[in-house]
């Protein structure tokens, strides 16, 4: 290893899970392209497959925009593949040479043949054990799933050969599932989805029956409704050997929210003056921390309790 | 396919009671956990010590049937050794093979126990036939529990692809509707989840609230569904709960319901399914007597060329609804 302890940590932008349209998130790409500091971004369709062709036509000039700009390019691959056409497109990934493929299903790792590639969040990485072995099978990195607590990430990182990503920002990804509750909820089939997913580029909110905000669902996927920030944990983390923390676009201004990270890592922010300024920057959100602390996944807690 | 494989019926055993239910109602294999946190029904009461699995496996074997024993939550970092032991243990007390989820565990396993018989957990979630290969090839897999995700016409064709590695598909019981093993819905209201401790929408953290108008069911203080003063107050698991969304209360997830493919078999035995899988650890034995038999009977009419018998199963399941879940494509 030539990697030095005193390594700047990293942002990475994952993947856009929302159904945006596809000139709509090509500018965004752009922007970020342009403007965000981050150092590496996440592209490609994670969620559902049905929506992969729309964006496609767009991918070669976000790539190479992206890649002009200095921003090592991920291409990040459906979580969940059940069919011959679903497998074509995830072989066609792994196959793609140039860029980093984050597999986001255990298929994709496998059909990586060695080479190196990332491990995506949906993919369990529980322990040592697992993670050993996909180093063995070429995972350079691994960004971690949502619920492991801080003492888990520290046994991770200490053991890891890969570099260890850990989600920061953004609605986090809970469950996905084969039945489309976007489709459902206007009571329709997902075969005649109509892509009413589009319509709420943020997720759909999802309130109890005492209207309590809870979670939020994105076609086929169930997010949670609080954006998690972890940014009263940077510090912590980056102590305990987490070298990437990754940003999950949310419809609002990602330029900024990365730029609050990287001050927020470069320590020239207070966490305090930081929160305050994230929520600005996200309105409408409720924010929660309570994963990594080992705790309930809604919880916001402010201290290290 | 030329000939019909005559699928095994794998049943539920949360106590060694229903174990020995199972068997004599016409089980041929069994399946249990250890009473830890390495099975994914860690519940209070269930689940077998090692002398109890020890009893266990000699009665099944005395009446040919095989035990396999589930450790398929995902081993803590920094103390796999409870996991490990497991396995150690369903190999040394004479399991059939154990049921795993875990790429960590199942190279441990494979390594330290060449001989043992691995089938990998529905937790591990493999939806298609290269996931199912990398557990195959890599070490030594020889079934796989299919995640209750795909369609039968989508299970023909993985089954097609992947001979002689075997599938088994849920055929009855509680109904996850999400990719088994890649949700977090749980620990996200409790801080406790399928993956990392066995359970979901735990009891511990479940309320039934008197209001005027009937009862509230909680979980972890979330509100997952009302009832009235006449209606039987549903279990509060987190994904059958009635939510609000775009402006409207509805069950978005799924219905308190049951999987019930008896009307199916036929297609899944034509698709080359190895084995049925009876879900229902946490039952007690006379719910485990009753699906045993009726999906014995099933399962023998099928391959004797008969009918299906009339049985009736509306009973014993969950709010007396029922559904084929994913196995039919409009599901989605």
């Amino acid at each position: 290893m030539t990697d030095i302890i005193v390594s700047q940590p990293k942002l990475s932008l994952g993947p856009v899970l929302f159904n945006w349209k596809p000139e709509h998130l090509r500018d965004f790409y752009f922007r970020i392209a342009d403007e965000a500091d981050v150092d590496s971004v996440c592209v490609g369709e994670v969620v559902c497959s049905k929506r992969s062709p729309f964006f496609t036509p767009f991918l070669p000039e976000v790539i190479s925009r992206l890649a002009a700009a200095g921003k090592e390019v991920v291409l990040s691959s459906l979580a969940l593949i059940m069919n011959e056409r679903e497998l074509r497109e995830a072989r066609e990934l792994a196959g793609s040479d140039g860029w980093l493929v984050e597999a986001n299903d255990i298929s994709v790792a496998a059909m990586m043949g060695g080479k190196p590639f990332a491990v995506g969040p949906l993919v369990n990485v529980y322990n040592e054990g697992t993670l050993a072995y996909l180093e063995s099978i070429g995972a350079i990195r691994a960004c971690l799933p949502a619920e492991l607590p801080a003492e888990v990430i520290a046994t991770l990182a200490k053991s890891a050969q890969c570099e260890i990503e850990v989600q920061a920002f953004g609605r986090l990804p809970l469950a996905i599932s084969a039945r489309c509750y976007h489709a459902r909820s206007r009571n329709l089939a997902k075969d005649g989805c109509q892509y009413v997913c589009a319509e709420d580029p943020d997720g759909m909110a999802v309130d109890t029956l005492d209207d309590e905000p809870f979670l939020a669902v994105n076609g086929t996927q169930t997010m949670s409704y609080h954006y998690l920030s972890l940014l009263g944990e940077l510090e912590r983390l980056r102590a305990i050997g987490v070298r990437r923390f990754r940003l999950w676009p949310q419809a609002v201004d990602m330029v900024a929210v990365a730029a609050l990270f990287r001050q927020a890592l470069a320590g020239t922010v207070a966490p305090q003056e930081a929160a305050d300024k994230l929520a600005d920057l996200c309105p409408r959100a409720e924010f929660a921390n309570g994963y990594i602390h080992g705790r309930e996944g809604h919880l916001y807690l402010e201290d290290d309790a | 396919m030329d000939q019909l494989i005559r699928p095994e019926l794998v049943c539920p055993a949360g106590t060694p009671a229903a174990l020995k239910s199972a068997v004599e109602a016409g089980a041929d294999c069994v399946y249990v956990g250890f009473r830890d946190e390495t099975n994914a029904r860690n519940f209070p009461g269930l689940n077998f010590s090692r002398k109890e699995l020890e009893e266990g496996v000699a009665f099944a074997h005395d009446h040919g049937a095989k035990v396999l024993v589930a450790i398929n939550t995902f081993p803590r970092a920094g103390r796999p050794e409870l996991w490990h032991q497991a396995v150690d243990d369903a190999a040394r007390l004479g399991a059939d093979s154990v049921i795993l989820a875990d790429v960590g565990l199942i190279a441990y396993a494979a390594a330290k126990h060449p001989d043992l018989r691995l089938h990998l957990s529905v937790q591990a979630a493999a939806s298609n036939v290269e996931a199912i290969r990398f557990y195959a090839e890599r070490f030594g897999v020889r079934r796989v529990v299919l995640p209750r995700v795909l369609t039968v016409q989508e299970i023909a064709a993985i089954n097609a692809q992947i001979r002689p590695i075997e599938t088994e598909v849920f055929v009855f019981g509680g109904l996850c509707v999400m990719a088994e093993g890649r949700c977090a819905l749980s620990s996200y209201a409790t801080g406790q989840s399928p993956n990392m401790n066995g359970v979901c929408s735990p009891a511990a953290h479940v309320r039934y609230v008197d209001t005027p108008r009937g009862v509230t069911s909680q979980l972890a203080g979330f509100t997952i569904n009302q009832f009235g003063h006449n209606e039987p107050a549903g279990y509060p698991t987190l994904c059958k709960g009635r939510f609000v969304a775009n402006g409207k209360t509805s069950y978005l997830f799924e219905e308190p319901t049951s999987l019930n493919t008896l009307a199916m078999l036929p297609d899944l035995i034509k698709a080359g399914v190895t084995a049925f899988k009876i879900e229902g650890r946490q039952r007690g034995r006379a719910y485990v007597a009753a699906v045993v038999q009726a999906f014995r009977a099933g399962v023998d009419a099928v391959m004797a060329g008969r009918p299906l018998p009339d049985m009736d199963l509306d009973r014993i399941t969950e709010g007396g609804r029922q559904t084929t879940g994913a196995y039919e494509r409009a599901w989605r």
